[in-house]
């Protein structure tokens, strides 16, 4: 399985030195390849998580490792879908050192599978977790569009235009892309909290809104509808938005790693 | 089609000749370049009669502001092709012989395809980079395909030019920048937003340059353009020409409502958009951003506008220096366009390297199949006792016995890139068969 991992990490790799070429010179195959070889990456994850899930006899989500293995997954694939759908390569270069990054720091956390077959949870629970995963990996795209964005307005107002920025999308796309991420992950999120608190109810016929990771899913959802809100406003609107969109990003990175480890009892890594 | 179709396998050996005159910016000034020009008519005129004088097989002119070329293919009975066309040119013209001496440049072979494919990159051109010879080079390319004035090696080359064209532009940075301060704008314009449609501009003076970036608003879709100038007349005049509104100077408040791409350039000694202005037009806006292009000088807007969130103000100096980084990087860009053109080129030879040898091949079957046939004429005279059904059977064997031989040679000339860099290679060929000496 970990060798797996290694090759997920080199076609991530790979695909960003691809994507990252074409934004300093633009090439129609070097941008198909970058697409294919990130195309590649997300199908060997697949079948890494797949071992993993066979290893574990359930979705890896019990350890900090299959979680966040997920959620790169999750981002990887939310991403593409957003690249054939906008026929926009320019923002792979970002999404794909995410992800570089995002599976380098795993291997700090690797752990071997463990199997776990005592903990039926149902399908309930899977799709709990899976939506709340991808809400999250479509928080941390809009989190990478965010960013690009703030690239590019301090760029556009230095007047210091460096090559790839002629290749970003414009503002407005980069906004439009980052709120249809939120929406797409609030809508996830929604269903995927509210299927958690029908399993835990079923489970144990009593709520759990006083569990930590429950509050700060709480606050994660409030702050997104804030953003939304306010990257309509007058005052909000273009680069402070896009700020708050990336700052609230780490609510989501304190609750997948922090909270998780620490301070849940239903959420805990094993 | 002429020159294959007269020099197929029953022709003499086919060997590719490629000629190329002309002149353009670098070699003459602009009033020698309006007199050497062709019109679309008269493009194709020349190219009619030059086939017809037997100068050349396949004619084509390209006529640009900055360009006049003539490329061909000679025909045999032509052996200074590039004599014979610059005779042409100069008489087609009517222009004294001694007035153009020194002006044109004459190109051959393998340099006349780099020299089309380098002005197909923009390379040759005056702006480097520029897209329009693109444009310029297909449209005369397809009128003379569609005029028969083209032939099998024009149109390899003039669709390898356009494909080196595409490429150089989508693949290296050598056309990708704004070269100009007008274009400068319009491209930080897009930046801010996707595309113009559904978008609005206005344009406060009718100075030349703004004149431009207006033109490249209108060529790029801009939903609402609107003209303000002290002058109406000129505002009319410029709004009529790019299909804008024109509007009095006195209604600039009214007109300054929630534009999303301001253009000023207007000769004013104090600001005339202040910051509270600009403020009032973003607050109209609901906050959206707004792209302000200042041309003016001394400058149009107040510098303290320049604070403002979501305003991306933008003066002449500000694009000249984006412009003047441009020319850097494009320039810096040559290496990987000439690396894209050689790699087009090699294709191109290699494809004409296949077309002789395969004549080569075809030649020397003729050859082998006559000397065969005498041959056999000559030894079975000799022998009565062999039955015709021997001689049959003989006559089989060596006409097997030839296609044998020539079948691998045959087959690498289909794989035209084994015959790559092998021009060379191929004239010792025909020579030591005697080849160039015509039919026995």
């Amino acid at each position: 399985m970990q060798y797996l991992a290694f090759v997920t990490l080199a076609l991530y790799a790979l695909s960003f030195a691809c994507y990252t070429r074409i934004l300093y010179a633009p090439s129609v195959p070097l941008g198909r390849l970058a697409s294919v070889l990130l195309c590649l990456g997300i199908v060997a994850q697949y079948f890494e998580l797949l071992a993993r899930t066979r290893g574990t006899q359930s979705i890896p989500y019990d350890d900090l490792y299959g979680s966040m293995s997920l959620f790169a997954w999750l981002l990887g694939v939310t991403y593409l879908g957003l690249e054939v759908f906008h026929r926009e390569r320019s923002v792979g270069a970002f999404v794909t050192l995410a992800l570089v990054i995002w599976m380098s720091v795993l291997r700090v956390f690797w752990t071997p599978a463990v199997s776990n077959p005592e903990l039926p949870r149902g399908p309930l629970f899977a799709f709990h977790v899976t939506l709340n995963t991808w809400a999250y990996s479509a928080f941390g795209l809009s989190f990478v569009l965010s960013l690009i964005y703030l690239i590019q307005d301090r760029m556009l107002r230095s007047r210091r235009m460096a090559t790839p920025a002629w290749r970003f999308p414009a503002l407005d796309v980069l906004d439009r892309m980052a709120r249809s991420s939120v929406y797409i992950g609030l809508v996830a999120l929604g269903l995927g909290v509210g299927m958690g608190l029908v399993w835990a109810w079923r489970l144990s016929g009593a709520g759990v809104l006083a569990d930590p990771k429950v509050l700060i899913t709480a606050l994660i959802l409030v702050a997104y509808v804030v953003y939304l809100h306010l990257s309509r406003s007058a005052t909000w609107r273009g680069a402070r938005a896009a700020r708050l969109c990336a700052v609230n990003f780490a609510f989501v990175l304190f609750s997948y790693t922090f909270v998780n480890l620490y301070l849940t009892k239903f959420h805990h890594f094993q | 089609m002429m020159a294959l179709a007269t020099q197929s396998s029953r022709g003499p050996a086919i060997k590719i000749r490629i000629a190329l005159i002309g002149c353009n910016h670098r070699t003459a000034p602009v009033e020698l370049r309006e007199r050497i020009a062709f019109s679309p008519q008269q493009a194709l005129f020349a190219a009619d009669e030059l086939r017809r004088q037997g100068v050349l097989e396949e004619a084509m002119v390209l006529s640009t502001c900055n360009r006049s070329e003539l490329y061909g293919v000679p025909g045999e009975a032509s052996p200074d092709a590039a004599e014979a066309m610059q005779e042409f040119f100069t008489s087609f013209h009517r222009i004294p012989r001694g007035e153009l001496d020194g002006r044109f440049y004459r190109w051959m072979g393998t340099d006349a395809v780099r020299h089309l494919y380098r002005v197909a990159a923009g390379l040759d051109s005056m702006l480097l980079g520029e897209a329009e010879i693109l444009g310029q080079l297909k449209a005369s390319y397809s009128q003379a395909l569609d005029h028969g004035a083209t032939g099998p090696i024009l149109n390899r080359m003039f669709q390898g030019a356009l494909e080196v064209g595409k490429r150089v532009r989508a693949e290296t940075e050598v056309g990708a920048r704004p070269m100009s301060v007008a274009l400068a704008g319009v491209k930080l314009a897009e930046r801010v937003f996707e595309n113009f449609k559904g978008r609005s501009a206005l344009c406060l003076g009718a100075g030349a340059v703004a004149d431009q970036v207006v033109e490249h608003l209108r060529n790029r879709g801009i939903g609402n353009l609107k003209v303000v100038n002290r002058t109406f007349d000129r505002a009319a005049e410029l709004a009529g020409r790019v299909g804008a509104e024109a509007a009095p100077w006195e209604s600039l408040e009214s007109a300054m409502t929630a534009p999303d791409i301001l253009v000023t350039s207007v000769s004013s000694r104090e600001p005339i958009l202040t910051r509270a202005m600009l403020e009032r037009v973003i607050e109209a806006r609901n906050g959206k951003p707004v792209f302000v292009v200042d041309l003016g000088v001394p400058r149009n807007v107040a510098p303290d506008a320049a604070g403002l969130y979501n305003l991306y103000l933008y003066n002449i100096d500000d694009l000249g220096e984006i412009v003047e980084h441009n020319k850097k990087a494009r320039e810096a860009e040559i290496p990987r366009a000439e690396a894209l053109i050689e790699e087009h080129l090699t294709r191109f030879e290699a494809w004409r390297a296949g077309l002789e040898a395969s004549s080569i091949v075809d030649d020397l079957r003729d050859r082998f199949h006559r000397q065969r046939k005498s041959l056999l004429e000559e030894k079975l005279k000799e022998m009565p006792e062999v039955s015709p059904e021997e001689r049959g059977r003989i006559a089989h064997i060596t006409e097997e016995l030839i296609e044998r031989v020539l079948e691998q040679p045959g087959e690498r000339v289909k794989r035209g890139g084994v015959m790559r860099g092998r021009l060379g290679a191929l004239e010792a060929l025909r020579h030591l068969f005697g080849l160039d000496e015509g039919k026995d």
